[in-house]
Protein backbone atom coordinates (compact mmCIF):
# COMPACT_ATOMS: atom_id res chain seq x y z
CA UNK A 1 0.00 0.00 0.00
CA UNK A 2 1.09 3.30 -0.90
CA UNK A 3 2.56 5.41 2.05
CA UNK A 4 1.09 8.63 3.73
CA UNK A 5 3.45 10.81 1.83
CA UNK A 6 3.30 9.02 -1.33
CA UNK A 7 -0.55 10.05 -1.22
CA UNK A 8 -0.43 13.51 -0.10
CA UNK A 9 2.01 14.05 -3.00
CA UNK A 10 0.25 12.17 -5.62
CA UNK A 11 -3.22 14.59 -4.31
CA UNK A 12 -0.72 17.79 -4.61
CA UNK A 13 -0.30 17.05 -8.00
CA UNK A 14 -3.29 16.04 -9.20
CA UNK A 15 -4.93 19.45 -7.60
CA UNK A 16 -2.12 21.18 -9.61
CA UNK A 17 -2.89 19.74 -12.81
CA UNK A 18 -6.80 20.94 -11.94
CA UNK A 19 -5.75 24.17 -11.51
CA UNK A 20 -4.29 24.03 -15.22
CA UNK A 21 -6.89 22.58 -16.90
CA UNK A 22 -9.66 24.56 -15.62
CA UNK A 23 -7.11 27.65 -16.38
CA UNK A 24 -6.91 26.57 -19.89
CA UNK A 25 -10.83 26.11 -20.09
CA UNK A 26 -11.27 29.88 -19.04
CA UNK A 27 -8.74 31.03 -21.52
CA UNK A 28 -10.13 28.51 -24.49
CA UNK A 29 -14.07 30.21 -23.26
CA UNK A 30 -12.53 33.99 -23.98
CA UNK A 31 -11.51 33.17 -26.93
CA UNK A 32 -14.09 31.27 -27.84
CA UNK A 33 -16.28 34.10 -27.47
CA UNK A 34 -13.91 36.34 -29.28
CA UNK A 35 -13.71 33.98 -32.10
CA UNK A 36 -17.36 33.51 -32.38
CA UNK A 37 -17.52 37.43 -32.87
CA UNK A 38 -14.92 37.22 -35.72
CA UNK A 39 -16.71 34.68 -37.30
CA UNK A 40 -19.75 36.42 -37.29
CA UNK A 41 -18.33 39.95 -38.33
CA UNK A 42 -17.07 37.83 -41.54
CA UNK A 43 -20.12 36.80 -42.74
CA UNK A 44 -21.70 39.91 -44.32
CA UNK A 45 -18.52 39.90 -46.39
CA UNK A 46 -19.32 36.07 -47.32
CA UNK A 47 -22.56 36.63 -48.12
CA UNK A 48 -22.70 39.58 -50.22
CA UNK A 49 -19.58 38.27 -52.01
CA UNK A 50 -21.77 35.15 -52.63
CA UNK A 51 -24.63 36.97 -53.86
CA UNK A 52 -22.84 38.57 -56.55
CA UNK A 53 -20.83 35.53 -57.45
CA UNK A 54 -24.43 33.77 -58.06
CA UNK A 55 -25.99 36.48 -60.39
CA UNK A 56 -22.38 36.78 -61.83
CA UNK A 57 -22.20 32.77 -62.32
CA UNK A 58 -25.97 32.65 -63.49
CA UNK A 59 -24.91 34.88 -66.37
CA UNK A 60 -21.93 32.54 -66.93
CA UNK A 61 -23.81 29.93 -67.00
CA UNK A 62 -25.94 31.09 -70.21
CA UNK A 63 -22.41 30.37 -72.25
CA UNK A 64 -20.20 27.73 -70.89
CA UNK A 65 -17.79 27.95 -73.51
CA UNK A 66 -16.03 30.83 -71.71
CA UNK A 67 -16.62 31.09 -68.48
CA UNK A 68 -13.46 30.69 -66.61
CA UNK A 69 -12.26 26.85 -65.65
CA UNK A 70 -12.25 28.33 -62.34
CA UNK A 71 -16.37 28.90 -62.21
CA UNK A 72 -17.25 25.55 -64.53
CA UNK A 73 -14.24 23.37 -63.66
CA UNK A 74 -11.63 21.79 -65.97
CA UNK A 75 -13.97 19.09 -66.97
CA UNK A 76 -11.63 16.52 -65.60
CA UNK A 77 -11.40 15.22 -61.84
CA UNK A 78 -8.29 13.54 -61.90
CA UNK A 79 -6.26 15.35 -59.23
CA UNK A 80 -7.94 16.46 -56.03
CA UNK A 81 -6.62 18.90 -54.15
CA UNK A 82 -7.85 18.93 -50.42
CA UNK A 83 -7.20 22.08 -47.85
CA UNK A 84 -7.22 20.83 -44.54
CA UNK A 85 -7.48 23.12 -41.97
CA UNK A 86 -6.60 21.58 -38.08
CA UNK A 87 -5.14 23.81 -34.76
CA UNK A 88 -1.81 24.39 -33.96
CA UNK A 89 -2.07 23.14 -30.68
CA UNK A 90 -2.94 20.11 -29.41
CA UNK A 91 -5.33 19.24 -25.76
CA UNK A 92 -8.19 19.85 -27.83
CA UNK A 93 -10.22 16.61 -27.26
CA UNK A 94 -10.75 14.74 -30.66
CA UNK A 95 -10.77 17.74 -32.65
CA UNK A 96 -7.90 17.19 -35.19
CA UNK A 97 -8.28 13.34 -34.12
CA UNK A 98 -11.58 13.35 -36.01
CA UNK A 99 -10.47 15.87 -38.89
CA UNK A 100 -7.71 13.44 -39.84
CA UNK A 101 -9.64 10.31 -39.81
CA UNK A 102 -12.15 11.75 -42.39
CA UNK A 103 -9.38 13.16 -44.47
CA UNK A 104 -7.60 9.64 -44.29
CA UNK A 105 -10.94 8.08 -44.99
CA UNK A 106 -11.53 10.44 -48.40
CA UNK A 107 -7.41 9.92 -49.42
CA UNK A 108 -8.57 5.71 -49.47
CA UNK A 109 -11.95 6.02 -51.01
CA UNK A 110 -10.36 8.58 -53.81
CA UNK A 111 -7.17 6.89 -54.61
CA UNK A 112 -9.25 3.77 -54.49
CA UNK A 113 -11.19 5.02 -57.14
CA UNK A 114 -8.33 5.83 -59.17
CA UNK A 115 -7.89 9.59 -58.44
CA UNK A 116 -4.48 11.88 -56.99
CA UNK A 117 -4.99 13.13 -54.01
CA UNK A 118 -2.92 16.53 -53.31
CA UNK A 119 -2.70 17.75 -50.04
CA UNK A 120 -2.63 21.25 -48.34
CA UNK A 121 -2.37 21.13 -44.76
CA UNK A 122 -3.13 24.45 -41.99
CA UNK A 123 -2.18 23.88 -38.45
CA UNK A 124 0.88 22.29 -36.86
CA UNK A 125 -1.25 19.32 -35.88
CA UNK A 126 -2.80 17.97 -39.15
CA UNK A 127 1.05 19.32 -40.70
CA UNK A 128 2.45 16.57 -38.81
CA UNK A 129 0.09 13.70 -38.77
CA UNK A 130 -0.32 13.99 -42.39
CA UNK A 131 3.61 14.47 -42.80
CA UNK A 132 3.29 10.63 -41.09
CA UNK A 133 0.72 8.97 -42.47
CA UNK A 134 0.18 10.70 -46.05
CA UNK A 135 4.05 11.55 -46.97
CA UNK A 136 4.33 12.97 -50.53
CA UNK A 137 0.44 14.10 -50.89
CA UNK A 138 1.92 16.66 -48.72
CA UNK A 139 2.66 19.53 -51.14
CA UNK A 140 2.48 22.70 -48.35
CA UNK A 141 2.03 22.68 -44.54
CA UNK A 142 0.94 25.95 -42.90
CA UNK A 143 1.94 26.56 -39.37
CA UNK A 144 1.21 28.82 -36.99
CA UNK A 145 -1.17 30.51 -39.69
CA UNK A 146 -3.25 31.88 -36.73
CA UNK A 147 -1.93 33.64 -34.37
CA UNK A 148 -3.83 34.95 -32.46
CA UNK A 149 -6.15 35.06 -34.57
CA UNK A 150 -6.79 33.91 -38.27
CA UNK A 151 -6.76 37.22 -40.28
CA UNK A 152 -7.44 37.78 -43.74
CA UNK A 153 -4.14 38.13 -45.05
CA UNK A 154 -3.26 34.89 -43.99
CA UNK A 155 -5.93 33.11 -45.52
CA UNK A 156 -5.15 35.04 -49.13
CA UNK A 157 -1.68 33.41 -48.67
CA UNK A 158 -3.08 30.06 -48.71
CA UNK A 159 -5.81 31.15 -51.47
CA UNK A 160 -2.94 32.91 -53.53
CA UNK A 161 -1.13 29.30 -53.39
CA UNK A 162 -4.29 27.35 -54.68
CA UNK A 163 -4.99 29.68 -57.05
CA UNK A 164 -1.44 29.55 -59.04
CA UNK A 165 -1.75 25.42 -58.47
CA UNK A 166 -4.91 25.90 -60.00
CA UNK A 167 -3.90 28.04 -62.86
CA UNK A 168 -0.78 25.71 -63.52
CA UNK A 169 -3.35 22.88 -63.85
CA UNK A 170 -1.70 20.68 -60.74
CA UNK A 171 -5.03 19.79 -59.46
CA UNK A 172 -9.18 19.41 -60.63
CA UNK A 173 -11.39 19.58 -57.91
CA UNK A 174 -10.51 21.12 -54.70
CA UNK A 175 -11.99 20.86 -51.35
CA UNK A 176 -11.74 22.56 -47.98
CA UNK A 177 -11.74 20.34 -45.30
CA UNK A 178 -13.01 22.25 -41.77
CA UNK A 179 -14.47 21.65 -38.18
CA UNK A 180 -17.75 23.52 -38.73
CA UNK A 181 -18.67 25.33 -35.81
CA UNK A 182 -22.38 24.12 -34.46
CA UNK A 183 -21.90 25.26 -30.70
CA UNK A 184 -19.25 25.04 -27.96
CA UNK A 185 -19.96 20.59 -27.68
CA UNK A 186 -20.45 19.99 -30.95
CA UNK A 187 -17.81 20.70 -33.63
CA UNK A 188 -18.71 18.59 -37.12
CA UNK A 189 -16.54 17.77 -39.88
CA UNK A 190 -17.76 19.06 -43.04
CA UNK A 191 -15.86 19.11 -46.48
CA UNK A 192 -16.36 22.45 -48.68
CA UNK A 193 -15.63 22.30 -51.98
CA UNK A 194 -14.12 26.00 -53.78
CA UNK A 195 -13.29 24.66 -57.28
CA UNK A 196 -15.60 24.21 -59.36
CA UNK A 197 -17.52 26.59 -58.23
CA UNK A 198 -20.64 25.29 -56.36
CA UNK A 199 -23.22 27.70 -56.16
CA UNK A 200 -25.91 26.47 -53.46
CA UNK A 201 -27.56 29.88 -53.24
CA UNK A 202 -27.98 30.96 -56.68
CA UNK A 203 -31.61 30.49 -56.96
CA UNK A 204 -31.93 32.64 -54.04
CA UNK A 205 -29.83 35.12 -55.71
CA UNK A 206 -31.34 35.51 -59.01
CA UNK A 207 -34.66 36.32 -56.84
CA UNK A 208 -33.23 38.89 -54.79
CA UNK A 209 -31.65 41.17 -57.74
CA UNK A 210 -34.98 41.46 -59.05
CA UNK A 211 -33.79 39.36 -62.21
CA UNK A 212 -32.03 42.40 -62.71
CA UNK A 213 -29.67 42.03 -65.59
CA UNK A 214 -26.08 43.91 -64.84
CA UNK A 215 -23.39 45.92 -66.83
CA UNK A 216 -20.05 45.07 -66.53
CA UNK A 217 -17.40 47.39 -66.29
CA UNK A 218 -14.81 46.69 -67.44
CA UNK A 219 -16.40 43.45 -68.66
CA UNK A 220 -17.95 40.33 -66.95
CA UNK A 221 -14.42 37.66 -67.76
CA UNK A 222 -12.15 40.44 -66.29
CA UNK A 223 -14.28 40.76 -63.01
CA UNK A 224 -14.87 37.26 -62.93
CA UNK A 225 -11.20 36.79 -63.31
CA UNK A 226 -11.01 38.96 -59.52
CA UNK A 227 -13.68 38.11 -58.18
CA UNK A 228 -12.88 34.40 -58.18
CA UNK A 229 -9.63 34.00 -56.58
CA UNK A 230 -10.94 36.52 -54.08
CA UNK A 231 -13.54 34.45 -53.21
CA UNK A 232 -11.30 31.65 -53.02
CA UNK A 233 -9.75 33.61 -50.12
CA UNK A 234 -12.95 34.84 -48.00
CA UNK A 235 -14.23 30.71 -48.47
CA UNK A 236 -10.86 29.90 -46.83
CA UNK A 237 -10.94 32.69 -44.00
CA UNK A 238 -14.58 31.58 -43.60
CA UNK A 239 -13.18 28.59 -42.91
CA UNK A 240 -10.31 29.23 -40.57
CA UNK A 241 -12.67 31.35 -38.92
CA UNK A 242 -15.01 28.58 -38.05
CA UNK A 243 -12.28 26.17 -37.87
CA UNK A 244 -10.45 28.63 -35.34
CA UNK A 245 -13.94 29.18 -32.97
CA UNK A 246 -14.21 24.94 -33.06
CA UNK A 247 -11.17 24.59 -31.92
CA UNK A 248 -11.87 27.09 -28.48
CA UNK A 249 -14.67 24.79 -28.05
CA UNK A 250 -13.49 21.73 -28.70
CA UNK A 251 -10.67 22.70 -26.25
CA UNK A 252 -13.28 24.22 -23.71
CA UNK A 253 -14.85 21.10 -23.20
CA UNK A 254 -11.61 18.72 -22.98
CA UNK A 255 -10.63 20.36 -20.57
CA UNK A 256 -13.90 20.68 -18.70
CA UNK A 257 -13.81 17.37 -18.59
CA UNK A 258 -10.45 16.99 -17.80
CA UNK A 259 -11.27 19.25 -14.55
CA UNK A 260 -13.64 17.24 -13.65
CA UNK A 261 -11.46 14.21 -13.83
CA UNK A 262 -9.50 15.11 -11.63
CA UNK A 263 -11.32 17.04 -8.68
CA UNK A 264 -13.27 12.86 -8.78
CA UNK A 265 -9.74 11.73 -8.68
CA UNK A 266 -8.86 14.07 -6.10
CA UNK A 267 -12.10 13.10 -3.94
CA UNK A 268 -10.93 9.33 -3.94
CA UNK A 269 -7.40 10.05 -3.31
CA UNK A 270 -8.17 11.71 0.02
CA UNK A 271 -10.34 9.41 0.91
CA UNK A 272 -7.78 6.90 0.40
CA UNK A 273 -5.35 9.67 2.37
CA UNK A 274 -7.87 9.12 5.53
CA UNK A 275 -8.36 5.45 5.90
CA UNK A 276 -4.93 4.60 5.37
CA UNK A 277 -4.12 7.40 8.10
CA UNK A 278 -6.74 6.27 10.33
CA UNK A 279 -5.41 2.87 9.62
CA UNK A 280 -1.63 4.28 11.04
CA UNK A 281 -3.17 6.11 13.98
CA UNK A 282 -5.67 2.84 15.17
CA UNK A 283 -2.22 0.70 14.65
CA UNK A 284 -0.14 2.99 16.83
CA UNK A 285 -3.38 2.61 19.77
CA UNK A 286 -3.18 -0.65 19.58
CA UNK A 287 0.28 -1.01 19.78
CA UNK A 288 0.40 1.65 22.92
CA UNK A 289 -2.63 -0.43 24.89
CA UNK A 290 -1.52 -3.78 24.24
CA UNK A 291 1.65 -2.61 25.52
CA UNK A 292 0.37 -0.95 28.68
CA UNK A 293 -1.35 -4.26 29.22
CA UNK A 294 1.62 -6.21 29.33
CA UNK A 295 2.73 -4.36 31.77
CA UNK B 1 -38.13 58.14 -57.00
CA UNK B 2 -37.16 57.68 -53.90
CA UNK B 3 -34.52 60.57 -53.10
CA UNK B 4 -32.19 57.72 -51.19
CA UNK B 5 -30.55 54.24 -50.87
CA UNK B 6 -28.74 51.55 -48.87
CA UNK B 7 -25.04 51.83 -48.73
CA UNK B 8 -23.19 48.81 -47.59
CA UNK B 9 -19.29 48.97 -47.28
CA UNK B 10 -18.30 45.67 -46.02
CA UNK B 11 -14.35 44.70 -45.66
CA UNK B 12 -13.37 41.00 -45.33
CA UNK B 13 -13.15 41.52 -41.09
CA UNK B 14 -16.14 42.98 -40.81
CA UNK B 15 -19.58 45.47 -41.59
CA UNK B 16 -18.06 49.38 -41.81
CA UNK B 17 -20.87 51.03 -42.78
CA UNK B 18 -24.10 50.12 -43.52
CA UNK B 19 -26.58 53.04 -43.93
CA UNK B 20 -28.93 55.07 -46.22
CA UNK B 21 -27.03 57.75 -48.40
CA UNK B 22 -28.20 60.32 -51.17
CA UNK B 23 -25.25 59.64 -53.81
CA UNK B 24 -22.00 58.48 -53.33
CA UNK B 25 -19.12 58.40 -55.41
CA UNK B 26 -17.34 55.11 -56.44
CA UNK B 27 -13.56 54.84 -57.51
CA UNK B 28 -14.40 52.33 -60.45
CA UNK B 29 -11.67 50.89 -62.63
CA UNK B 30 -12.41 52.64 -65.76
CA UNK B 31 -13.42 55.93 -63.75
CA UNK B 32 -15.18 57.21 -60.94
CA UNK B 33 -19.00 56.66 -61.00
CA UNK B 34 -21.89 58.47 -58.68
CA UNK B 35 -24.51 56.54 -58.02
CA UNK B 36 -28.07 58.25 -57.04
CA UNK B 37 -31.38 56.04 -56.28
CA UNK B 38 -32.34 54.46 -59.13
CA UNK B 39 -29.13 53.60 -60.78
CA UNK B 40 -28.59 50.56 -63.09
CA UNK B 41 -27.41 47.74 -62.27
CA UNK B 42 -23.38 47.85 -62.22
CA UNK B 43 -21.27 45.53 -61.29
CA UNK B 44 -17.64 46.98 -61.48
CA UNK B 45 -14.47 46.36 -59.92
CA UNK B 46 -13.09 48.68 -57.78
CA UNK B 47 -9.09 50.43 -58.61
CA UNK B 48 -7.40 52.32 -55.46
CA UNK B 49 -9.54 55.55 -54.29
CA UNK B 50 -11.45 57.37 -52.75
CA UNK B 51 -14.99 56.53 -52.01
CA UNK B 52 -17.13 59.83 -51.32
CA UNK B 53 -20.53 59.51 -49.51
CA UNK B 54 -22.76 62.34 -49.79
CA UNK B 55 -25.52 63.68 -47.55
CA UNK B 56 -27.79 66.94 -48.32
CA UNK B 57 -25.01 68.05 -50.71
CA UNK B 58 -22.07 68.20 -49.39
CA UNK B 59 -19.78 65.18 -48.69
CA UNK B 60 -20.58 63.30 -45.38
CA UNK B 61 -17.42 60.74 -45.18
CA UNK B 62 -14.36 60.04 -47.09
CA UNK B 63 -12.93 56.49 -47.49
CA UNK B 64 -9.89 55.24 -49.41
CA UNK B 65 -10.40 51.46 -50.42
CA UNK B 66 -7.02 49.84 -51.55
CA UNK B 67 -9.34 47.23 -54.17
CA UNK B 68 -11.89 45.61 -54.59
CA UNK B 69 -16.03 45.17 -55.56
CA UNK B 70 -18.81 47.04 -56.34
CA UNK B 71 -22.42 46.15 -56.96
CA UNK B 72 -25.14 48.58 -57.82
CA UNK B 73 -28.95 47.36 -58.26
CA UNK B 74 -31.87 50.35 -58.12
CA UNK B 75 -32.28 50.20 -54.34
CA UNK B 76 -28.98 49.25 -53.14
CA UNK B 77 -25.04 49.96 -53.21
CA UNK B 78 -22.90 47.22 -52.18
CA UNK B 79 -19.13 47.83 -51.33
CA UNK B 80 -16.72 44.69 -50.92
CA UNK B 81 -14.22 46.83 -50.36
CA UNK B 82 -9.78 44.90 -49.93
CA UNK B 83 -8.69 47.76 -47.35
CA UNK B 84 -11.07 50.56 -46.14
CA UNK B 85 -9.71 53.37 -44.02
CA UNK B 86 -11.76 56.44 -42.93
CA UNK B 87 -9.45 59.29 -44.86
CA UNK B 88 -9.31 61.36 -41.28
CA UNK B 89 -7.62 58.27 -39.56
CA UNK B 90 -4.79 57.94 -41.82
CA UNK B 91 -2.17 59.38 -40.81
CA UNK B 92 -0.10 61.32 -43.65
CA UNK B 93 3.85 60.79 -42.46
CA UNK B 94 3.33 57.30 -42.08
CA UNK B 95 1.85 56.91 -46.07
CA UNK B 96 4.80 58.82 -46.91
CA UNK B 97 7.36 56.74 -45.19
CA UNK B 98 5.41 53.37 -46.62
CA UNK B 99 5.65 55.24 -49.85
CA UNK B 100 9.67 55.57 -49.97
CA UNK B 101 10.15 52.20 -48.26
CA UNK B 102 7.87 50.64 -51.18
CA UNK B 103 10.18 52.63 -53.84
CA UNK B 104 13.30 50.96 -52.03
CA UNK B 105 11.81 47.76 -52.33
CA UNK B 106 11.18 47.73 -56.20
CA UNK B 107 14.66 48.77 -56.53
CA UNK B 108 15.91 46.08 -54.81
CA UNK B 109 14.03 43.57 -55.52
CA UNK B 110 15.65 40.42 -56.31
CA UNK B 111 13.42 38.64 -58.93
CA UNK B 112 10.07 39.47 -61.06
CA UNK B 113 7.69 38.40 -59.29
CA UNK B 114 9.19 40.28 -55.70
CA UNK B 115 8.99 43.92 -58.06
CA UNK B 116 5.82 43.71 -59.10
CA UNK B 117 4.36 42.85 -56.20
CA UNK B 118 6.26 45.78 -54.79
CA UNK B 119 4.94 47.97 -57.29
CA UNK B 120 1.49 46.89 -56.74
CA UNK B 121 2.08 47.90 -52.96
CA UNK B 122 3.22 50.98 -54.00
CA UNK B 123 0.24 52.20 -56.61
CA UNK B 124 -1.76 51.59 -53.49
CA UNK B 125 -0.15 53.02 -50.85
CA UNK B 126 0.78 56.46 -53.89
CA UNK B 127 -3.13 56.22 -54.36
CA UNK B 128 -4.04 56.60 -50.87
CA UNK B 129 -1.31 59.79 -50.14
CA UNK B 130 -3.00 61.02 -53.28
CA UNK B 131 -6.51 60.47 -51.73
CA UNK B 132 -5.34 62.35 -48.44
CA UNK B 133 -3.98 65.12 -49.93
CA UNK B 134 -7.25 65.71 -52.80
CA UNK B 135 -9.64 68.48 -51.55
CA UNK B 136 -12.76 67.27 -50.26
CA UNK B 137 -14.58 67.84 -53.82
CA UNK B 138 -18.69 69.43 -52.54
CA UNK B 139 -19.97 69.70 -56.44
CA UNK B 140 -19.28 65.99 -58.22
CA UNK B 141 -22.04 64.86 -60.65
Amino acid sequence: MASLKDLRNRIASVKSTRRITSAMKMVAAAKLRRAQEHAEAARPYAERMERMLSSLAATAAANPESAPPMLGGTGKDDTHLLVLISSDRGLCGGFNSYLIRDVNRRITQLEGAGKTVKLIVVGRKGVSAMRREAGSRLITGYEDLAKPMPAFDQASTVAEQITSMFEAGEFDVCTVIYNKFVSALEQVVTPLQLIPFSSGASAEASESSDGATYEFEPDEEEILAALLPRNLAVQVYRSMLESFASEQGARMTAMDNATRNAGDMIDSLSLVYNRTRQAAITSELIEIISGAEAL
Amino acid sequence: MADSFELELVSPESLILSETVEMVVVPGEEGDFGVLPGHAPVISNIRPGTLAVFEGGTVKQRFFLAGGFAEVTKERCTILAEGALLIEDIDRASVEQEVRDLREDVTSAADENERARAEMSLAVAEAKLHSVDAPSYSGGH
